[in-house]
């Protein structure tokens, strides 16, 4: 019976990671039904970007009480951590702090830790704050009706919760430790730099009660934390993770330069040269120009979905969304990852392979109306604090509608057919082209 | 502005001649065809005139870069035009590129590399700052001078190539006031045109972006909006008139500045 605790902790903390790792092989397995893609060149420039971008979050700094209040939570999550590898060790083995023999520098980390907890705390009050009593615009738009809304708000509170529990359990262990309590081991009273003014609200409990406080926060911060680890697959939260290899695989060309796909420049140098025979497409890959749905884009367009922080920078910052059109980048992220996921299922329930359900993302999620709406700006790329490219997608659902359906508004087919026939978007005779150089 | 003639010698001239000039001057479709731009045109002709700088353009050779197809999406359309505008460029032994348009620049300079077409390419605000720093062109007389002006950046030469610097610097020779707009640089407003928006009706919204851009340049109460491409001008233009601005406020590229402050 002895080791009951510990056989079930062992438990627990296995079954949350293998959970994880199933879902994470799950993400692996969705973002690989895009389309190849190499971006393995350049790789000290890569790294540079992540350190930079995802841990350096440098593109955070234009809003600045968010990025204080984002380095808060973001670096005390990951600090706070550290502890987890404590925990696990108490837990499988039955120990109490067992790293406490570390001395000085044990109380210096518990003491880090605690004022960490406190800043994520402040840090995530005031995102609750922002997003449902000042209710920021962007996070009130009906981008967000729904699941995004709660999903956020889940994540503050579990974060809050996580915290108080640290709290409060270093609290009744301290206690613990001045009343001399069997293991509670004497500790510098310097570790407690927080917990120690919640101890007036334990009054005169008798050791047990606060062992039992003690235990029980002890339990919530870890089943907490593997709890949280499982949500993420199903989160906006995914951010945590994906920040680093979505970062790691950014563009690193101008902004600017849109891809020249490959299937097209195929074709055309099968019309310039007869002799040339464009190469078949992967095995079970149809071969389309643009995309119509999320396995017609690439692996990094799918990795983007995954990455989105559902933030609203972009579509705060798009020209489109800002004089009252239907586009928002964030939403086609957010449609992207959706109907990946479905698409996900989909397999899923049929035995690994996808089951044609007439649902694809061009049409189904994301409309013409928005996609027309898009000025090629590029100001939801630039101000995207994890590197994603709506942009990107918007182009490979506008050249499916025009190259395979001739689907373009009627004026850009005017366009379109002027360009072909004169060389110009305007009618004009190409041989009039330098005229302007003898006019007045 | 003079009415001095331009000298504008094409590609097959200097060809025919076994030369080579310095650099390729492209005009684009709207430098091109459409009448205000066609002004801008001849302020960077007057100016490379000017300053002697030996250039050539392909005239009735040049066509369409393809960038309005490739932004609306057709992206066969876009091929096409690059593949025959690469074969008359590399034709030529082409090496350097100018170009009056941001659109143009950022094609040339970023998709035509992958399809064949490796040239140096600037914008025409980049040649003008680097003839200043050369000393080879000098900004003379001050019809600017302590005029208060505020910089459009376009959204293909400022975020998606960098280059937020050079049109500015050119302007501050001009002994102006330069007014930045709240939004400016790498969070610069577009001003609607791009994306091949310029060839349709805006999707149904509460506001032409272009009104909105122009509302934020006319707060500043400018002499000049000063703009870099010949689409944000037609923009600009517009949204100075929706507010019956045109009188007080002009909208003039940054070459035009030039070009008028030294009587070209
Ligand atoms: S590129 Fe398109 S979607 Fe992105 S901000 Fe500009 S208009 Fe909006
Ligand atoms: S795409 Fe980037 S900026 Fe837009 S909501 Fe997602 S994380 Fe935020």
């Amino acid at each position: 019976m002895a080791y009951i605790d510990n056989i079930l902790f062992a438990l627990l903390f296995a079954a949350g990671i293998y959970w994880f790792a199933q879902s994470l092989g799950k993400l692996r397995r969705n973002i690989l039904l895009g389309r190849d893609l190499d971006l393995t060149d350049n790789k000290p420039m890569r790294w540079r970007t992540m350190i930079r971008v995802a841990l350096g979050q440098s593109k955070m700094v234009t809003r600045p009480t968010a990025a204080i209040m984002h380095i808060f939570v973001y670096v005390g999550f990951i600090i706070i951590n550290i502890e987890l590898l404590e925990i696990v060790i108490d837990g499988i083995f039955g120990t109490h702090r067992v790293l406490s023999f570390l001395g000085p520098l044990y109380t210096f980390l518990i003491a880090t830790f605690e004022v960490l907890a406190l800043l994520v705390l402040i840090g995530c009050v005031v995102f609750l704050v922002r997003r449902n009593i000042i209710k920021l615009k962007r996070f009130v738009s009906k981008d967000l009706d729904g699941w995004p809304r709660s999903d956020a708000n889940y994540i503050l509170i579990t974060e809050i919760l996580l915290m108080s529990a640290f709290l409060f359990m270093n609290a009744a262990d301290r206690q613990l430790q001045v009343m001399g309590y069997s293991h509670y081991h004497e500790m510098s009273s310097a570790a407690f730099p927080i917990s120690q003014w919640l101890i007036p609200i334990y009054g005169d409990a008798s050791p047990e009660a606060l062992i039992m406080v003690e235990r029980f926060c002890w339990w919530f911060h870890i089943a907490g934390i593997l709890a949280f680890m499982n949500y993420l697959p199903y989160s906006k939260h995914l951010h945590i993770l994906f920040a680093f290899p979505n970062t790691f695989y950014s563009n690193l060309k101008a902004k600017g330069g849109f891809s020249n796909p490959e299937n097209v420049q195929n074709e055309v140098k099968a019309m310039m040269d007869p002799s040339f025979t464009p190469p078949a497409p992967p095995e079970g890959q149809i071969q389309r120009f643009g995309a119509k749905d999320v396995t017609d884009l690439s692996w990094k367009q799918l990795m983007d979905a995954y990455t989105c922080t559902e933030c609203g920078r972009c579509t705060s910052a798009c020209p489109a969304n800002n004089t009252g059109k239907l586009l928002s980048p964030r939403k086609i992220m957010m449609a992207t990852r959706d109907r990946l996921e479905e698409v996900g299922a989909n397999i899923d329930s049929n035995k690994g392979s996808f089951v044609e359900d007439g649902k694809p993302l061009l049409g189904t999620y994301i409309t013409p109306e928005e996609l027309w709406a898009c000025t090629s700006c590029n100001a939801c790329v630039q101000e995207c604090p994890v590197n994603i490219d709506p942009l990107s997608i918007i182009i490979d659902l506008r050249r499916y509608m025009v190259m395979e359906e001739s689907a373009a508004p009627a004026e850009l087919n005017m366009m379109l057919t002027n360009l072909e026939n004169n060389g110009a978007p305007w009618q004009f005779s190409p041989s009039d082209r330098l005229n302007w150089a003898n006019e007045e | 502005m003079s009415n001095q003639a331009i000298h504008v010698p094409t590609m097959a001239e200097f060809a025919a001649r076994g030369e080579m000039p310095e650099i390729l001057f492209w005009v684009g479709c709207a430098g091109s065809f459409d009448d205000r731009a066609k002004k801008i045109t001849k302020a960077i002709v007057r100016i490379l005139n000017h300053v002697g700088v030996q250039f050539a353009v392909l005239g009735t050779e040049e066509t369409c870069t393809g960038d309005p197809a490739k932004r609306a999406g057709h992206e066969f359309l876009f091929q096409m035009q690059a593949s025959t505008n690469i074969q008359v460029l590399n034709g030529y032994g082409v090496k350097k590129i100018v170009t009056g348009c941001p659109h143009c620049y950022n094609t040339l300079k970023n998709e035509y590399p992958e399809l064949g077409g490796d040239y140096e390419v600037i914008h025409h605000t980049q040649l003008v700052q680097q003839l200043l720093d050369a000393g080879k062109l000098t900004v003379q007389g001050g019809a600017f001078k302590g005029k208060k002006i505020t910089y459009h950046d376009p959204c293909y030469l400022g975020r998606a190539n960098d280059v937020y610097e050079a049109p500015r610097e050119v302007i501050q020779k001009l002994d102006v006031e330069l007014a930045e707009m709240k939004r400016s640089r790498a969070n610069g407003f577009c001003c609607g045109a791009g994306g091949a928006q310029m060839f349709k009706e805006a999707e149904k919204g509460d506001k032409e972006v272009n009104v909105e851009r122009s509302e934020e340049a006319l707060a500043l109460k400018p002499d000049v909006i000063a703009v870099g491409c010949p689409f944000c001008m037609t923009m600009m233009t517009d949204g100075v008139k929706h507010f019956n601005q045109e009188d007080t406020t002009k909208v003039m590229d940054v070459a035009e500045l030039i070009a008028q402050a030294n009587d070209l």
